[in-house]
Protein backbone atom coordinates (compact mmCIF):
# COMPACT_ATOMS: atom_id res chain seq x y z
CA UNK A 1 0.00 0.00 0.00
CA UNK A 2 2.96 2.09 1.02
CA UNK A 3 4.59 2.03 -2.17
CA UNK A 4 0.90 3.18 -4.48
CA UNK A 5 1.16 6.15 -2.34
CA UNK A 6 4.85 7.15 -3.17
CA UNK A 7 3.22 8.04 -6.39
CA UNK A 8 1.10 10.80 -5.41
CA UNK A 9 4.22 12.33 -3.56
CA UNK A 10 6.08 12.21 -7.29
CA UNK A 11 5.27 14.29 -10.41
CA UNK A 12 2.66 12.48 -12.31
CA UNK A 13 3.26 10.82 -15.95
CA UNK A 14 -0.45 9.26 -17.55
CA UNK A 15 -0.57 7.43 -20.18
CA UNK A 16 -4.37 6.99 -21.29
CA UNK A 17 -5.48 4.64 -23.20
CA UNK A 18 -9.36 4.52 -24.36
CA UNK A 19 -12.02 7.37 -23.68
CA UNK A 20 -9.69 10.32 -24.92
CA UNK A 21 -11.74 12.93 -22.38
CA UNK A 22 -9.45 11.62 -19.48
CA UNK A 23 -6.71 12.90 -21.05
CA UNK A 24 -8.32 16.14 -22.10
CA UNK A 25 -8.92 16.67 -18.45
CA UNK A 26 -5.32 15.81 -16.92
CA UNK A 27 -3.91 18.33 -20.04
CA UNK A 28 -6.17 20.88 -18.48
CA UNK A 29 -4.87 20.74 -15.01
CA UNK A 30 -0.89 20.96 -16.40
CA UNK A 31 -0.04 16.80 -16.17
CA UNK A 32 1.88 15.34 -18.50
CA UNK A 33 0.10 12.94 -20.29
CA UNK A 34 0.00 10.68 -23.44
CA UNK A 35 -3.10 9.59 -25.09
CA UNK A 36 -2.70 6.28 -27.04
CA UNK A 37 -3.80 5.71 -29.85
CA UNK A 38 -5.67 2.41 -29.91
CA UNK A 39 -9.36 0.55 -30.44
CA UNK A 40 -10.20 -2.67 -29.17
CA UNK A 41 -9.72 -5.62 -31.36
CA UNK A 42 -12.51 -5.55 -33.92
CA UNK A 43 -13.84 -2.34 -33.18
CA UNK A 44 -15.13 -3.81 -29.79
CA UNK A 45 -17.69 -5.69 -32.47
CA UNK A 46 -17.92 -9.47 -31.42
CA UNK A 47 -19.36 -10.80 -34.68
CA UNK A 48 -16.25 -9.08 -36.25
CA UNK A 49 -13.81 -10.48 -33.98
CA UNK A 50 -15.50 -14.16 -34.37
CA UNK A 51 -15.27 -13.58 -38.52
CA UNK A 52 -12.03 -12.91 -38.24
CA UNK A 53 -11.11 -15.66 -36.15
CA UNK A 54 -12.20 -18.02 -38.74
CA UNK A 55 -11.16 -15.99 -41.76
CA UNK A 56 -7.34 -16.00 -40.34
CA UNK A 57 -8.09 -18.83 -38.30
CA UNK B 1 -2.86 -18.55 -52.82
CA UNK B 2 -1.91 -17.37 -49.54
CA UNK B 3 -3.77 -14.03 -48.80
CA UNK B 4 -0.50 -11.98 -48.43
CA UNK B 5 0.89 -12.79 -51.63
CA UNK B 6 -2.50 -12.43 -53.42
CA UNK B 7 -3.18 -9.12 -51.92
CA UNK B 8 0.54 -8.16 -52.94
CA UNK B 9 -0.52 -9.01 -56.27
CA UNK B 10 -3.92 -7.15 -56.55
CA UNK B 11 -2.17 -4.31 -54.83
CA UNK B 12 0.85 -4.32 -57.71
CA UNK B 13 -1.86 -4.38 -60.26
CA UNK B 14 -3.99 -1.57 -59.35
CA UNK B 15 -1.06 0.39 -58.95
CA UNK B 16 0.88 -0.62 -62.01
CA UNK B 17 -2.52 -0.49 -64.21
CA UNK B 18 -1.79 2.25 -67.46
CA UNK B 19 -4.97 3.12 -68.72
CA UNK B 20 -6.22 5.41 -71.62
CA UNK B 21 -8.88 6.95 -73.01
CA UNK B 22 -8.90 5.53 -76.57
CA UNK B 23 -12.28 6.46 -77.89
CA UNK B 24 -15.72 6.53 -77.85
CA UNK B 25 -18.90 4.36 -79.64
CA UNK B 26 -22.16 3.67 -79.17
CA UNK B 27 -22.99 1.38 -76.22
CA UNK B 28 -25.08 -1.22 -78.49
CA UNK B 29 -21.63 -1.53 -80.74
CA UNK B 30 -18.96 -1.47 -77.78
CA UNK B 31 -20.03 -2.69 -74.56
CA UNK B 32 -19.83 -6.35 -73.95
CA UNK B 33 -23.19 -8.22 -73.94
CA UNK B 34 -25.61 -4.71 -74.29
CA UNK B 35 -28.42 -5.12 -76.16
CA UNK B 36 -31.98 -3.12 -77.88
CA UNK B 37 -33.86 -4.12 -74.73
CA UNK B 38 -31.06 -4.04 -71.73
CA UNK B 39 -30.44 -1.26 -69.63
CA UNK B 40 -27.65 -1.24 -67.43
CA UNK B 41 -28.00 0.55 -63.70
CA UNK B 42 -26.23 1.14 -61.02
CA UNK B 43 -24.54 -0.37 -58.33
CA UNK B 44 -25.48 -4.24 -57.20
CA UNK B 45 -28.59 -5.92 -59.27
CA UNK B 46 -32.28 -4.76 -58.84
CA UNK B 47 -35.46 -5.05 -60.79
CA UNK B 48 -37.52 -2.16 -61.26
CA UNK B 49 -40.03 -2.79 -58.73
CA UNK B 50 -37.60 -2.76 -55.87
CA UNK B 51 -35.79 0.94 -57.63
CA UNK B 52 -34.95 3.61 -55.86
CA UNK B 53 -37.18 6.85 -56.94
CA UNK B 54 -34.56 8.30 -59.20
CA UNK B 55 -33.46 5.05 -60.63
CA UNK B 56 -37.00 4.59 -62.01
CA UNK B 57 -36.99 7.72 -63.00
CA UNK B 58 -33.75 7.60 -65.04
CA UNK B 59 -35.06 4.22 -66.99
CA UNK B 60 -37.94 6.32 -67.52
CA UNK B 61 -35.77 8.78 -69.33
CA UNK B 62 -34.13 6.18 -70.94
CA UNK B 63 -37.06 4.15 -72.02
CA UNK B 64 -38.25 8.00 -74.18
CA UNK B 65 -34.63 9.00 -75.30
CA UNK B 66 -34.33 5.33 -76.91
CA UNK B 67 -38.01 5.81 -78.36
CA UNK B 68 -39.79 3.17 -76.84
CA UNK B 69 -41.78 4.91 -74.80
CA UNK B 70 -43.72 7.99 -75.36
CA UNK B 71 -43.91 9.94 -71.83
CA UNK B 72 -43.96 8.27 -68.45
CA UNK B 73 -47.13 6.23 -67.93
CA UNK B 74 -45.78 4.28 -71.10
CA UNK B 75 -42.04 3.78 -70.04
CA UNK B 76 -43.26 2.58 -66.42
CA UNK B 77 -45.80 0.01 -67.81
CA UNK B 78 -42.89 -1.38 -70.32
CA UNK B 79 -40.72 -1.04 -67.41
CA UNK B 80 -42.55 -3.73 -65.90
CA UNK B 81 -44.10 -5.55 -68.29
CA UNK B 82 -40.73 -7.93 -68.01
CA UNK B 83 -39.87 -6.92 -71.65
CA UNK B 84 -36.87 -4.78 -70.61
CA UNK B 85 -33.49 -6.57 -68.67
CA UNK B 86 -31.92 -4.65 -65.81
CA UNK B 87 -28.43 -5.55 -65.18
CA UNK B 88 -25.47 -4.18 -63.37
CA UNK B 89 -22.86 -1.75 -65.53
CA UNK B 90 -20.35 -4.06 -63.48
CA UNK B 91 -21.27 -6.93 -65.33
CA UNK B 92 -20.51 -5.51 -68.40
CA UNK B 93 -16.94 -3.65 -67.82
CA UNK B 94 -18.90 -0.74 -67.48
CA UNK B 95 -19.69 2.16 -64.64
CA UNK B 96 -21.91 5.23 -64.56
CA UNK B 97 -22.37 7.75 -62.02
CA UNK B 98 -25.36 8.33 -59.53
CA UNK B 99 -28.49 7.14 -61.07
CA UNK B 100 -27.65 7.29 -64.59
CA UNK B 101 -28.46 4.25 -66.34
CA UNK B 102 -27.08 3.23 -69.70
CA UNK B 103 -29.15 2.24 -73.08
CA UNK B 104 -27.84 0.92 -76.23
CA UNK B 105 -28.44 4.22 -78.08
CA UNK B 106 -26.01 5.82 -75.56
CA UNK B 107 -22.30 7.38 -76.94
CA UNK B 108 -19.55 5.81 -74.17
CA UNK B 109 -16.20 6.54 -74.28
CA UNK B 110 -13.92 3.38 -74.11
CA UNK B 111 -11.11 3.15 -71.75
CA UNK B 112 -8.12 0.65 -72.32
CA UNK B 113 -5.74 -0.77 -69.57
CA UNK B 114 -2.63 -1.14 -71.84
CA UNK B 115 -0.47 -2.86 -69.14
CA UNK B 116 -3.38 -5.89 -68.76
CA UNK B 117 -4.89 -5.38 -71.55
CA UNK B 118 -9.31 -5.15 -70.39
CA UNK B 119 -11.30 -2.21 -71.63
CA UNK B 120 -14.13 -0.40 -69.60
CA UNK B 121 -16.80 2.14 -70.57
CA UNK B 122 -19.05 4.92 -69.50
CA UNK B 123 -21.50 7.07 -70.33
CA UNK B 124 -21.07 11.10 -71.40
CA UNK B 125 -21.57 13.68 -68.38
CA UNK B 126 -24.20 15.85 -68.92
CA UNK B 127 -24.32 18.60 -66.42
CA UNK B 128 -25.61 18.91 -62.67
CA UNK B 129 -29.02 19.62 -61.63
CA UNK B 130 -31.69 18.43 -63.81
CA UNK B 131 -29.83 15.38 -65.72
CA UNK B 132 -30.45 11.33 -66.07
CA UNK B 133 -28.29 10.53 -63.43
CA UNK B 134 -30.05 12.31 -61.23
CA UNK B 135 -33.21 10.68 -62.17
CA UNK B 136 -34.91 13.66 -64.39
CA UNK B 137 -36.30 13.06 -67.48
CA UNK B 138 -38.66 16.40 -68.83
CA UNK B 139 -37.75 17.47 -72.27
CA UNK B 140 -34.55 19.29 -71.76
CA UNK B 141 -33.17 16.30 -70.22
CA UNK B 142 -33.91 13.83 -73.29
CA UNK B 143 -33.13 17.01 -75.72
CA UNK B 144 -29.88 17.16 -74.57
CA UNK B 145 -29.53 13.06 -74.70
CA UNK B 146 -30.42 13.71 -77.89
CA UNK B 147 -27.57 16.18 -78.71
CA UNK B 148 -25.60 14.04 -76.85
CA UNK B 149 -25.29 11.87 -79.25
CA UNK B 150 -26.14 13.47 -82.17
CA UNK B 151 -23.99 16.55 -82.24
CA UNK B 152 -21.08 15.68 -79.46
CA UNK B 153 -20.44 12.58 -79.69
CA UNK B 154 -19.37 12.40 -83.71
CA UNK B 155 -16.52 15.46 -82.84
CA UNK B 156 -15.46 14.36 -79.31
CA UNK B 157 -15.00 10.70 -81.31
CA UNK B 158 -12.85 11.93 -83.87
CA UNK B 159 -10.82 14.45 -81.80
CA UNK B 160 -10.28 10.79 -79.43
CA UNK B 161 -9.55 9.61 -82.25
CA UNK B 162 -6.76 12.27 -83.53
CA UNK B 163 -5.22 12.35 -80.40
CA UNK B 164 -4.56 8.93 -80.70
CA UNK B 165 -5.36 8.61 -76.68
CA UNK B 166 -5.19 10.33 -74.01
CA UNK B 167 -2.97 9.12 -70.70
CA UNK B 168 -5.87 8.77 -68.25
CA UNK B 169 -3.89 7.94 -65.14
CA UNK B 170 -1.26 10.76 -65.63
CA UNK B 171 -4.29 13.16 -66.24
CA UNK B 172 -5.63 11.54 -62.60
CA UNK B 173 -1.96 11.79 -60.66
CA UNK B 174 -1.36 15.92 -62.03
CA UNK B 175 -5.00 16.77 -61.24
CA UNK B 176 -4.24 15.50 -57.63
CA UNK B 177 -1.83 17.51 -57.52
CA UNK B 178 -3.94 20.39 -58.38
CA UNK B 179 -6.75 20.34 -55.56
CA UNK B 180 -8.78 17.79 -57.17
CA UNK B 181 -10.09 14.62 -55.40
CA UNK B 182 -11.31 13.20 -58.68
CA UNK B 183 -14.51 12.29 -57.34
CA UNK B 184 -16.72 15.36 -56.77
CA UNK B 185 -13.83 17.61 -57.35
CA UNK B 186 -12.63 17.71 -60.99
CA UNK B 187 -12.05 21.33 -61.63
CA UNK B 188 -8.14 20.45 -62.87
CA UNK B 189 -8.87 17.35 -64.70
CA UNK B 190 -11.49 19.00 -66.99
CA UNK B 191 -9.90 22.01 -66.98
CA UNK B 192 -7.08 19.77 -68.51
CA UNK B 193 -9.16 17.42 -70.95
CA UNK B 194 -10.68 20.67 -72.67
CA UNK B 195 -6.87 21.97 -72.95
CA UNK B 196 -5.89 18.58 -74.19
CA UNK B 197 -9.03 18.05 -76.54
CA UNK B 198 -9.53 20.99 -77.74
CA UNK B 199 -6.56 21.08 -79.88
CA UNK B 200 -8.30 18.05 -81.80
CA UNK B 201 -11.21 19.79 -81.50
CA UNK B 202 -9.81 22.20 -84.02
CA UNK B 203 -8.63 19.52 -86.30
CA UNK B 204 -12.35 17.97 -86.31
CA UNK B 205 -14.21 17.92 -90.09
CA UNK B 206 -17.28 19.31 -88.56
CA UNK B 207 -19.37 22.95 -88.95
CA UNK B 208 -17.10 25.11 -86.79
CA UNK B 209 -20.29 25.92 -84.71
CA UNK B 210 -20.99 22.57 -83.71
CA UNK B 211 -17.81 22.34 -82.85
CA UNK B 212 -17.30 25.03 -80.71
CA UNK B 213 -20.78 24.15 -78.69
CA UNK B 214 -19.08 21.05 -77.84
CA UNK B 215 -16.28 23.02 -76.65
CA UNK B 216 -18.51 25.30 -74.71
CA UNK B 217 -20.24 22.00 -72.90
CA UNK B 218 -16.92 20.52 -72.01
CA UNK B 219 -15.60 23.76 -70.55
CA UNK B 220 -18.57 24.85 -68.65
CA UNK B 221 -19.21 21.35 -66.90
CA UNK B 222 -16.34 20.81 -64.41
CA UNK B 223 -17.90 17.86 -63.52
CA UNK B 224 -17.15 16.04 -67.56
CA UNK B 225 -14.20 14.40 -66.61
CA UNK B 226 -16.38 12.46 -63.48
CA UNK B 227 -17.47 9.33 -65.67
CA UNK B 228 -13.97 9.35 -67.44
CA UNK B 229 -11.74 8.69 -64.31
CA UNK B 230 -14.57 6.46 -63.43
CA UNK B 231 -14.21 4.39 -66.30
CA UNK B 232 -10.09 4.33 -65.59
CA UNK B 233 -11.10 3.24 -62.49
CA UNK B 234 -12.75 0.05 -63.23
CA UNK B 235 -10.49 -1.04 -65.91
CA UNK B 236 -7.82 -0.70 -63.20
CA UNK B 237 -10.15 -2.51 -60.71
CA UNK B 238 -10.93 -5.25 -62.81
CA UNK B 239 -7.27 -6.08 -63.74
CA UNK B 240 -6.90 -6.30 -60.05
CA UNK B 241 -9.81 -8.85 -59.77
CA UNK B 242 -10.30 -12.86 -59.74
CA UNK B 243 -6.84 -13.39 -58.02
CA UNK B 244 -7.66 -16.47 -55.85
CA UNK B 245 -7.30 -15.86 -51.91
CA UNK B 246 -7.21 -11.52 -52.49
CA UNK B 247 -8.81 -9.68 -49.51
CA UNK B 248 -8.41 -6.72 -51.45
CA UNK B 249 -12.41 -5.21 -52.54
CA UNK B 250 -12.33 -4.53 -56.60
CA UNK B 251 -15.48 -3.17 -56.47
CA UNK B 252 -17.77 -0.81 -54.63
CA UNK B 253 -21.64 0.41 -55.56
CA UNK B 254 -24.48 1.27 -54.83
CA UNK B 255 -27.94 1.11 -56.15
CA UNK B 256 -29.80 3.76 -54.29
CA UNK B 257 -31.25 1.04 -52.29
CA UNK B 258 -28.77 -1.29 -51.45
CA UNK B 259 -24.57 -0.82 -51.32
CA UNK B 260 -22.87 -3.47 -52.75
CA UNK B 261 -19.20 -4.62 -52.95
CA UNK B 262 -17.36 -7.67 -54.99
CA UNK B 263 -13.60 -8.67 -53.56
CA UNK B 264 -10.85 -9.88 -55.51
CA UNK B 265 -10.68 -13.19 -54.52
CA UNK B 266 -14.56 -13.97 -54.26
CA UNK B 267 -15.55 -13.75 -57.96
CA UNK B 268 -18.30 -12.01 -58.80
CA UNK B 269 -20.55 -12.55 -56.22
CA UNK B 270 -22.04 -8.88 -54.38
CA UNK B 271 -22.14 -8.59 -50.66
CA UNK B 272 -24.59 -6.06 -50.13
CA UNK B 273 -26.63 -4.14 -47.42
CA UNK B 274 -29.13 -1.13 -46.86
CA UNK B 275 -27.35 1.52 -48.46
CA UNK B 276 -26.68 4.83 -46.02
CA UNK B 277 -28.27 8.14 -46.94
CA UNK B 278 -25.40 10.83 -47.05
CA UNK B 279 -25.31 13.83 -45.00
CA UNK B 280 -24.12 16.96 -46.91
CA UNK B 281 -24.89 20.85 -48.52
CA UNK B 282 -27.87 21.34 -50.79
CA UNK B 283 -28.87 23.56 -53.08
CA UNK B 284 -31.15 26.27 -52.13
CA UNK B 285 -35.17 24.87 -51.38
CA UNK B 286 -33.66 21.55 -50.74
CA UNK B 287 -33.14 20.26 -47.32
CA UNK B 288 -31.64 16.43 -45.98
CA UNK B 289 -35.69 15.28 -46.25
CA UNK B 290 -35.37 15.09 -50.00
CA UNK B 291 -31.67 12.92 -49.94
CA UNK B 292 -32.11 9.70 -51.13
CA UNK B 293 -29.87 6.83 -49.86
CA UNK B 294 -26.34 6.50 -51.56
CA UNK B 295 -26.25 6.00 -55.22
CA UNK B 296 -23.99 5.69 -58.11
CA UNK B 297 -21.27 3.66 -59.57
CA UNK B 298 -18.57 6.01 -58.70
CA UNK B 299 -17.40 4.74 -55.68
CA UNK B 300 -15.39 3.08 -57.92
CA UNK B 301 -12.92 5.84 -57.19
CA UNK B 302 -12.74 5.35 -53.36
CA UNK B 303 -11.97 1.53 -54.25
CA UNK B 304 -8.91 2.35 -56.23
CA UNK B 305 -7.57 5.10 -53.76
CA UNK B 306 -8.74 8.29 -54.68
CA UNK B 307 -11.99 10.26 -54.65
CA UNK B 308 -12.98 10.57 -50.77
CA UNK B 309 -9.64 8.20 -49.16
CA UNK B 310 -7.80 11.32 -51.35
CA UNK B 311 -9.81 14.58 -49.91
CA UNK B 312 -6.83 15.49 -47.77
CA UNK B 313 -5.43 17.13 -51.06
CA UNK B 314 -8.72 19.18 -52.06
CA UNK B 315 -9.26 21.38 -49.63
CA UNK B 316 -11.94 23.07 -51.54
CA UNK B 317 -13.99 20.26 -51.42
CA UNK B 318 -15.83 20.95 -48.49
CA UNK B 319 -17.25 23.73 -49.70
CA UNK B 320 -19.15 21.12 -52.27
CA UNK B 321 -19.61 18.28 -49.71
CA UNK B 322 -19.66 20.41 -46.33
CA UNK B 323 -17.29 19.17 -43.60
CA UNK B 324 -14.48 20.99 -42.74
CA UNK B 325 -10.60 20.53 -43.95
CA UNK B 326 -9.67 19.26 -40.75
CA UNK B 327 -12.03 16.42 -41.58
CA UNK B 328 -11.44 15.60 -45.19
CA UNK B 329 -7.11 15.36 -44.02
CA UNK B 330 -8.64 12.98 -41.06
CA UNK B 331 -10.89 10.88 -43.44
CA UNK B 332 -7.99 10.50 -45.60
CA UNK B 333 -5.22 9.52 -42.69
CA UNK B 334 -8.22 7.23 -41.21
CA UNK B 335 -8.22 5.18 -44.51
CA UNK B 336 -4.97 4.24 -44.53
CA UNK B 337 -5.91 1.85 -41.05
CA UNK B 338 -8.00 -0.39 -44.01
CA UNK B 339 -6.15 -0.38 -46.74
CA UNK B 340 -3.07 -2.47 -48.31
CA UNK B 341 -0.65 0.48 -49.75
CA UNK B 342 -0.25 4.01 -50.43
CA UNK B 343 0.44 4.42 -53.95
CA UNK B 344 2.87 5.00 -55.41
CA UNK B 345 1.36 7.34 -58.25
CA UNK B 346 -1.32 9.15 -56.86
CA UNK B 347 0.09 11.17 -54.05
CA UNK B 348 -1.38 13.91 -51.96
CA UNK B 349 0.69 17.40 -51.78
CA UNK B 350 -0.89 18.44 -48.41
CA UNK B 351 0.37 15.10 -46.97
CA UNK B 352 4.33 15.91 -47.68
CA UNK B 353 3.00 13.61 -51.35
CA UNK B 354 1.83 11.03 -49.49
CA UNK B 355 0.63 8.11 -51.38
CA UNK B 356 -3.12 8.02 -51.72
CA UNK B 357 -4.44 4.87 -49.06
CA UNK B 358 -5.25 2.08 -51.87
CA UNK B 359 -6.54 -0.77 -51.74
CA UNK B 360 -9.24 -1.77 -49.09
CA UNK B 361 -8.68 -4.87 -47.32
CA UNK B 362 -11.51 -6.67 -45.74
CA UNK B 363 -9.50 -8.10 -43.06
CA UNK B 364 -8.57 -4.73 -41.75
CA UNK B 365 -12.01 -3.37 -42.02
CA UNK B 366 -13.13 -6.02 -39.95
CA UNK B 367 -10.29 -5.47 -37.83
CA UNK B 368 -10.36 -1.71 -36.97
CA UNK B 369 -13.67 -1.38 -37.23
CA UNK B 370 -13.27 1.31 -39.97
CA UNK B 371 -15.74 1.27 -43.18
CA UNK B 372 -14.66 3.29 -45.98
CA UNK B 373 -15.50 7.31 -46.34
CA UNK B 374 -16.79 8.68 -49.34
CA UNK B 375 -17.98 11.79 -50.49
CA UNK B 376 -20.94 12.09 -53.18
CA UNK B 377 -23.47 13.61 -55.22
CA UNK B 378 -27.04 13.47 -53.82
CA UNK B 379 -30.44 12.69 -55.76
CA UNK B 380 -33.86 13.24 -54.72
CA UNK B 381 -35.59 10.64 -53.31
CA UNK B 382 -38.34 11.01 -55.94
CA UNK B 383 -38.17 10.18 -59.84
CA UNK B 384 -37.87 13.19 -62.10
CA UNK B 385 -36.48 15.83 -59.85
CA UNK B 386 -32.59 15.67 -59.98
CA UNK B 387 -30.07 17.09 -57.76
CA UNK B 388 -30.10 18.16 -54.16
CA UNK B 389 -26.71 18.62 -53.07
CA UNK B 390 -23.68 16.62 -52.21
CA UNK B 391 -21.89 15.18 -49.11
CA UNK B 392 -20.33 12.60 -47.22
CA UNK B 393 -21.48 8.65 -46.06
CA UNK B 394 -19.93 5.23 -45.38
CA UNK B 395 -20.17 1.94 -46.65
CA UNK B 396 -22.17 -0.28 -44.29
CA UNK B 397 -20.05 -2.61 -42.27
CA UNK B 398 -22.00 -5.55 -42.74
CA UNK B 399 -20.81 -5.54 -46.48
CA UNK B 400 -17.44 -6.53 -45.22
CA UNK B 401 -19.06 -9.27 -42.79
CA UNK B 402 -20.94 -11.32 -45.46
CA UNK B 403 -17.72 -11.13 -47.94
CA UNK B 404 -15.63 -12.38 -44.48
CA UNK B 405 -18.62 -14.99 -44.14
CA UNK B 406 -18.60 -16.29 -47.34
CA UNK B 407 -14.79 -16.77 -47.74
CA UNK B 408 -14.77 -18.74 -44.71
CA UNK B 409 -18.22 -20.96 -45.74
CA UNK B 410 -16.52 -21.48 -49.15
CA UNK B 411 -13.12 -22.40 -47.98
CA UNK B 412 -11.79 -19.73 -49.83
CA UNK B 413 -9.55 -19.01 -46.78
CA UNK B 414 -7.69 -21.97 -46.92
Amino acid sequence: MKKVNDIFGKELKVLNIGLEQFYEDLKSQDIKAIQMDWRPPAGGDSEAADLLAALLG
Amino acid sequence: MDRKLANEEALKRLQDSEVYLVGAGKAIDVVPGMKKNLILHAGPPVTWEKMCGPMQGAVIGALIYEGMAKDEESARKLAASGEIEFEPNHHHQSVCPMACVMSASMPVFIMENKKYGNFSYTNMNEGLGKCLRFGAFGDSVIERLHWMEDEMYPVLKEAIELSGGIDWKALVIQALQMGDDCHNRNRAATAMFAKIIGQYLSKVNADKEKISKVFEFINGNEHFTINITMAMCKAITDAAHNIPGSTIVTAMARNGVEFGIRVSGLGDEWFTAPANTPKGLFFPGFTQEDANPDIGDSTITETTGIGGFAMAGAPAIVAFVGGTYKDAVNFTLEMYEITGAENKNFKIPTLDFRGTPTGIDVVKVLETGLVPRINTGMAHKEPGVGQVGAGLVTAPMECFKKAARYMVEKGLNK
